[in-house]
C-alpha cells in the first residue's frame, strides 16, 4: 500500500467524521459558543438538531378529502342557472334548464320552446357562458334538449384546482388562528383531492377542525319579497315556500328556498332575546348579488346595544364587488336583501338606499363563533366542504414512551452486536464497531442536513441499515479468513476479501436501494416513504463506512507493522 | 480464530424435496388458517386481524390515574352507545387501555357529523367523562392532580382512506419486489431474480400466515415490517448468488448443481452470523420496544427465520430447476442427459474441491 494513499484515505475518513459529528453536536444557524462544548449543551443541540416526526413528538395528523362532487354539483347547477338566463336575454324562450349529477356525470341540459333553434341558441348560451369545449364541455343535442357534458378531463382538472384552491385556502385560515410549524400539503395521487394537516404539539384538533370545515361561503341576494314597507316574505314551512312558487312542486333554476332563523330584532324583547326563534324559508333568487370572492375585509364588533355575547360581522367589499353591489341597491330600493351564509340565511334588510361596499351580518353570534367566521371569511369560501379521512393525535408522553422503549431495544441490539464482534473477529472486530458507530453517526447527520423527520417507520430503516452495516463487515471478514486460509499472505487477503466482497456489496447495497425507490414512488402519503428515505440514505453511508473506513483502518494496520505483516487478528 | 464452520460439504440441493414440501406445508397451514378464518370465523375472528389502519374504525388510548376494572369500563362504552368496542389493556404500562371501536353507522340517514372519523372519539369521551375529569389538552396526568384520565392518542381512519392504505400497502409490496426482480435480472440472470422474488414471496406468505394462525395485528408498521424483510431475504440470496457467478467462473467445468451447493457452504457462517446478529437485536426489539412496535418486532422476528432458511431452502433449488430447464430448452436431448448433475448424487459427494476452492485463476 502507497503512503499517500493511506495519508488520503485518512484525511478523507477524518473530516468526514468530524463534519459530522459537528452537524449532530453543534449549534445550526449560529457561531458556536463555550456552552456547546459542555455536556448539557451538546445534549440541548441534539435535540433541537433533530427532527421528530408527529409520532415520536406529539402532535395531529389530519387527512381531509375535498369533496369535488359537490364543487363539480354546483359548477353544473351555476351553469344551467346561467345558462337559461342567457338564452333568454339573447331572445329565446326556454321551457326548462336543469343541471343532472348522477353516476359521475356533470350535465347541463336546457329544453328550450322551438328546438329547431337549437343551434342559434347553443351559440347565444356558450357566447355569454363558459359552457365552450375550452372549458371542457362537450356539446350535444338529444331529442328537444340542448345538452353539455363536463369531459372526464375537464372533470379531474377543475377537481384539481378546487383541491388546490382549498389547499391555500385552508393555508391561510390555519396561519391565522396560529398554529406552530403546520405541515400543510397535497396528499396520495393526483386524483385523491386529499390535503394532509399535520400540527406538532395540537392534542386536541377540534377547534382547528371546526375552522377548516367551515365552507364560509358569504352571498348577498335578492329576497323574492313584496317591497317593503310590507314586511318581507317568509314562510313558516319548506313546503310552503316552493308551493308559493307555482311551479309544480319543483325548484325552478332561478330560484333557491333557504331556511331562515330570525334574529331578534327589537330591543324591547330582552325576556326572548336568547330563545332561538323558529326556522322560517324564504325564496330568493339565483344567482346571487354578489358572492364572498368580493370581500375584501371583515370583522366582528359588539352589536348595537345587544348583550355582551351578541356579535355582529361588519365587511367590506372590493371595488369590483362594491360597483355591482352598488348598481343593484340603486336599482332596487326598497326591495329586500338577505345575507346567505353556507347556504342559510342569516339576516333580511330592506334597501334604504343605495349602498356601494359595506354590510353587515347580524345573527346573534358569540364572540368566539364571529371571531372564527371573520377569520374564515377573509381567507374566502372554500370550494367544497371537506371530510376527514384520518385524524391520527398522539399525546406527548406516549411518543416520549415510543422513543424511550425504541432506543433502549436499539441499545440492546447494538451493545450484543458489539459484543460478538469483539469476540469472534478480536481486533478486527474493533474495526467493525468502528465503521457501525461511524454510520450510525453520519446516518443522524445525514437525517439533520436534509431536514428530514425521524418517524417510527424511519427507526425501521434504521434498523434494517444497521444489519446490512453488519452485514457488510461479516461479508469482508469472512471472505478475508476464507483468502487466509487457502495459504495468501495478510496484505493480499486483505487486498482480494475486499476486492471481492466489495462486488458483493455493491449488488445487495444497489438493490435495496433500487426497491426503495420504488417504495419511495409508490409508497407517497404513507408512511413507507420515511422508511425508504432513511433506508436508502443508511445504504449510501454504509458504502463509505463499512467499506472505504474500514479499509482505511486496515491499510494503516498493515502499513503500521510493514514487511512483518504475517498475522491478522481476525 | 473463533469458527462457526469451516470446510462444511452439505449437499444441500439434494434435500430439496424436502425443504421444498416443508415451504409448501408452512404455506399451506398459514394459507388454510387465513381461509378458514375467513369462512367460518371462530370466536369472530377474520382472516387476519387488521388495524384500524387496514379496516378502517377508531382507537383510543386512556390512561387513567386509578384503572378502573375492564367490565366497567367496557359497561360505561356500551352506555355511550358503542356496542362493539374492543378493550385492550396495555401490558407494559398499567392503567393504559386502549379502546378499539369499529366503524361507525355509514347509514345515509346519520348526519355526517356522526359517521365522521371523529365521532367515535365524542363517544369514548362521552363515556370516560364518568370516571371523572380529563386532563386539559396540554398538561400531563401528574401535572394535573383533579384529572381522572387523559387521552394520551387516537387514531382514527374512514372507511375510504383504510381501503387506499391496503391498496397501496399491496402495491408497495409488489413494487419493490418488481425492483429487485427487475434489478437482479439485469445483474445476473432474469432466473435468479425469479428465484429470488418468489423465495421472497414464500417468507411474506408464511409470515402473513402467522399472522393470521396467531391473530397478530397487522397495521401500518407491519407492512414496514414485511419491506424490511424483503430487505434482508434479498440481500441474503444476492450474496449466494454472489458467489455463485463467481464459482462459475473459477471452476468451469463443476455443473451448476454442485456450484450451487458450494456456494452456499461457503458463504454459510456469513449467512448464519449475520442473520443471528439481526435476530439477536429484533430479540432486544420484541422485549423492550413495548406494545406499540409489537406487530412490528414480531413480523421481523419472523420474517428473519424464514428469510435465513429460504436463501438456502428455496431461491437456490428453484434457481438451478430453472436454468436447467432452459439449458435442457436450448440443448439436444442427449446432451442435456450427460451434463444433468442434478439427479445424480454422486458427483456431489465426489467434488472433493468444495468448501476449499482452488485458487487457479
Amino acid at each position: 500500500m502507497k503512503k499517500r494513499n493511506l495519508l488520503q484515505r485518512s484525511i478523507v475518513s477524518g473530516i468526514v467524521t468530524i463534519v459530522s459529528l459537528y452537524i449532530v453536536m453543534g449549534p445550526h444557524g449560529r457561531r458556536p459558543h463555550g456552552h456547546d462544548f459542555t455536556w448539557s449543551g451538546i445534549k440541548a443541540n441534539l435535540a433541537q438538531n433533530i427532527h421528530l416526526g408527529l409520532d415520536l413528538k406529539g402532535g395531529s395528523h389530519l387527512v381531509m378529502r375535498v369533496k369535488v362532487e359537490e364543487y363539480l354539483k354546483r359548477l353544473a347547477e351555476d351553469s344551467a342557472t346561467a345558462a337559461q338566463n342567457a338564452a333568454k336575454d339573447a331572445g329565446f324562450e326556454i321551457k326548462e334548464a336543469h343541471a343532472e349529477t348522477t353516476g359521475g356525470n356533470y350535465r347541463v341540459v336546457l329544453t328550450p320552446a322551438d328546438p329547431a333553434k337549437a343551434k342559434d341558441i347553443e351559440a347565444a348560451v356558450e357566447k355569454k357562458v363558459d359552457l365552450g369545449s375550452n372549458a371542457g364541455w362537450s356539446f350535444s343535442q338529444s331529442g328537444a334538449n340542448l345538452v353539455w357534458t363536463l369531459t372526464g378531463s375537464a372533470q379531474r382538472t377543475l377537481a384539481d384546482s378546487a383541491t388546490e384552491q382549498a389547499l391555500k385556502i385552508i393555508d391561510s385560515r390555519i396561519n391565522s388562528i396560529g398554529v406552530a410549524e403546520p405541515t400543510l400539503q397535497r396528499h396520495g395521487g393526483s386524483s385523491s383531492y386529499e390535503i394532509l394537516l399535520q400540527m406538532p404539539g395540537i392534542q386536541d384538533p377540534e377547534h382547528v377542525k371546526q375552522m377548516l370545515g367551515n365552507p364560509s361561503r358569504l352571498e348577498l341576494v335578492h329576497v323574492v319579497s313584496p317591497p317593503s314597507p310590507s314586511s318581507a316574505q317568509t314562510y313558516a314551512t319548506k313546503e310552503e315556500a316552493v308551493a308559493s312558487l307555482n311551479s309544480g312542486g319543483n325548484i325552478p333554476a332561478n330560484r333557491r328556498v333557504l331556511p331562515y332563523t330570525e334574529r331578534a330584532e327589537l330591543k324591547t324583547d330582552q325576556n326572548n332575546a336568547n330563545a332561538p326563534k323558529p326556522t322560517k324559508w324564504v325564496v330568493v333568487e339565483l344567482p346571487a348579488i354578489i358572492d364572498g370572492s368580493e370581500l375584501r375585509n371583515a370583522n366582528a364588533v359588539q352589536s348595537a346595544g345587544g348583550g355582551s355575547d351578541d356579535f355582529q360581522i361588519q365587511f367590506s367589499l372590493k371595488k369590483n364587488g362594491a360597483d355591482k353591489f352598488g348598481a343593484w341597491t340603486g336599482a332596487n330600493i326598497n326591495e329586500y336583501m338577505g345575507v346567505v351564509l353556507n347556504d342559510e340565511v342569516k339576516s333580511i334588510a330592506f334597501i334604504k338606499s343605495q349602498i356601494y361596499d359595506s354590510g353587515e351580518i347580524t345573527g346573534r353570534f358569540s364572540k368566539q363563533s364571529a371571531d372564527d367566521l371573520v377569520l374564515t371569511l377573509r381567507s374566502g369560501a372554500l370550494p367544497a366542504g371537506i371530510q376527514y379521512q384520518e385524524e391520527r393525535t398522539v399525546g406527548p408522553s406516549l411518543g416520549a414512551d415510543s422513543i424511550r422503549s425504541g432506543v433502549r431495544a436499539s441499545l440492546l441490539g447494538l451493545a450484543l452486536v458489539v459484543v460478538f464482534m469483539l469476540l469472534y473477529y478480536r481486533g478486527s472486530g474493533i474495526n467493525a464497531v468502528v465503521a457501525l458507530l461511524l454510520n450510525m453517526i453520519l446516518m443522524i447527520a445525514g437525517l439533520m442536513l436534509f431536514n428530514a423527520t425521524l418517524t417510527l417507520p424511519g427507526i425501521a430503516g434504521i434498523i434494517l441499515t444497521i444489519g446490512m452495516a453488519v452485514d457488510s463487515n461479516v461479508l469482508i471478514f469472512e471472505r478475508i479468513r476464507e483468502e487466509l486460509r487457502s495459504g495468501k499472505t495478510v496484505p493480499s487477503a486483505v487486498e482480494q476479501g475486499f476486492g471481492h466482497a466489495f462486488v458483493t456489496i455493491i449488488d445487495t447495497h444497489v438493490t435495496t436501494i433500487v426497491s426503495s425507490l420504488f417504495l419511495y414512488v409508490f409508497g407517497a402519503g404513507t408512511p413507507v416513504r420515511g422508511f425508504a428515505v432513511t433506508l436508502v440514505l443508511g445504504l449510501l453511508i454504509n458504502l463509505f463506512s463499512a467499506v472505504y473506513v474500514s479499509r482505511t483502518i486496515f491499510i494503516w494496520l498493515l502499513t503500521r507493522k510493514g514487511r512483518r505483516a504475517e498475522s491478522l487478528s481476525i | 480464530m473463533i469458527q462457526i464452520f469451516h470446510d462444511i460439504n452439505v449437499d444441500w440441493l439434494g434435500k430439496r424435496k424436502f425443504f421444498i414440501g416443508l415451504s409448501i406445508a408452512l404455506m399451506l397451514a398459514g394459507m388454510g388458517t387465513a381461509l378458514y378464518r375467513h369462512k367460518f370465523h371462530p370466536h369472530g375472528t377474520e382472516a387476519f386481524n387488521l388495524g384500524v389502519d387496514f379496516k378502517g374504525g377508531t382507537v383510543v388510548t386512556v390512561r387513567f390515574r386509578q384503572a378502573p376494572p375492564v367490565d366497567t369500563l367496557r359497561s360505561a362504552i356500551n352506555h355511550a352507545g358503542i356496542s362493539d368496542a374492543v378493550i385492550q389493556p396495555v401490558l407494559d404500562k398499567p392503567g393504559e387501555f386502549l379502546i378499539k371501536v369499529p366503524q361507525q353507522g355509514t347509514s345515509e340517514n346519520v348526519p355526517e357529523t356522526q359517521t365522521g372519523v371523529d365521532a367515535a372519539r365524542a363517544k369514548v369521551r362521552q363515556a370516560l367523562s364518568t370516571f371523572g375529569s380529563e386532563a386539559q389538552a396540554s398538561s400531563s396526568l401528574t401535572e394535573d392532580p383533579n384529572a381522572a384520565y387523559k387521552i394520551e392518542g387516537t387514531d382514527a381512519v374512514s372507511a375510504v382512506a383504510s381501503s387506499q392504505l391496503r391498496t397501496k400497502a399491496i402495491a408497495v409490496t409488489i413494487a419493490a419486489l418488481i425492483g429487485m426482480l427487475i434489478f437482479i435480472a439485469f445483474r445476473f440472470e432474469w432466473t435468479y431474480g425469479a428465484a429470488a422474488v418468489i423465495a421472497v414471496f414464500h417468507t411474506v406468505l408464511v409470515t402473513l400466515g402467522l399472522f393470521s394462525m396467531f391473530q397478530i395485528e397487522i397495521n401500518l408498521t407491519v407492512i414496514a415490517a414485511l419491506l424490511t424483510l424483503v430487505g434482508f431475504d434479498v440481500n441474503d440470496s444476492i450474496v449466494i448468488f454472489d458467489r455463485i457467478r463467481e464459482n462459475r467462473k473459477l471452476h468451469r467445468r463443476m455443473s451448476l448443481y454442485d456450484v450451487t451447493n458450494l456456494s452456499i457452504n461457503q458463504t454459510l457462517s456469513r449467512t448464519v452470523i449475520t442473520s443471528g446478529l439481526v435476530f439477536l437485536s429484533v430479540v432486544a426489539l420484541v422485549l423492550l420496544g413495548g406494545e406499540t412496535l409489537r406487530p412490528f418486532s414480531l413480523a421481523l422476528l419472523m420474517g428473519i427465520l424464514f428469510g435465513t432458511y429460504d436463501t438456502i431452502a428455496v431461491a437456490g433449488p428453484i434457481m438451478v430447476w430453472w436454468e436447467r430447464k432452459l439449458e435442457a430448452a436450448n440443448r439436444l436431448p442427449a446432451v442435456t442427459a450427460r451434463e444433468s448433475g442434478f439427479q445424480s448424487k454422486s458427483v456431489a459427494g465426489s467434488n472433493k474441491g468444495v468448501g476449499k476452492p482452488s485458487r487457479a485463476v
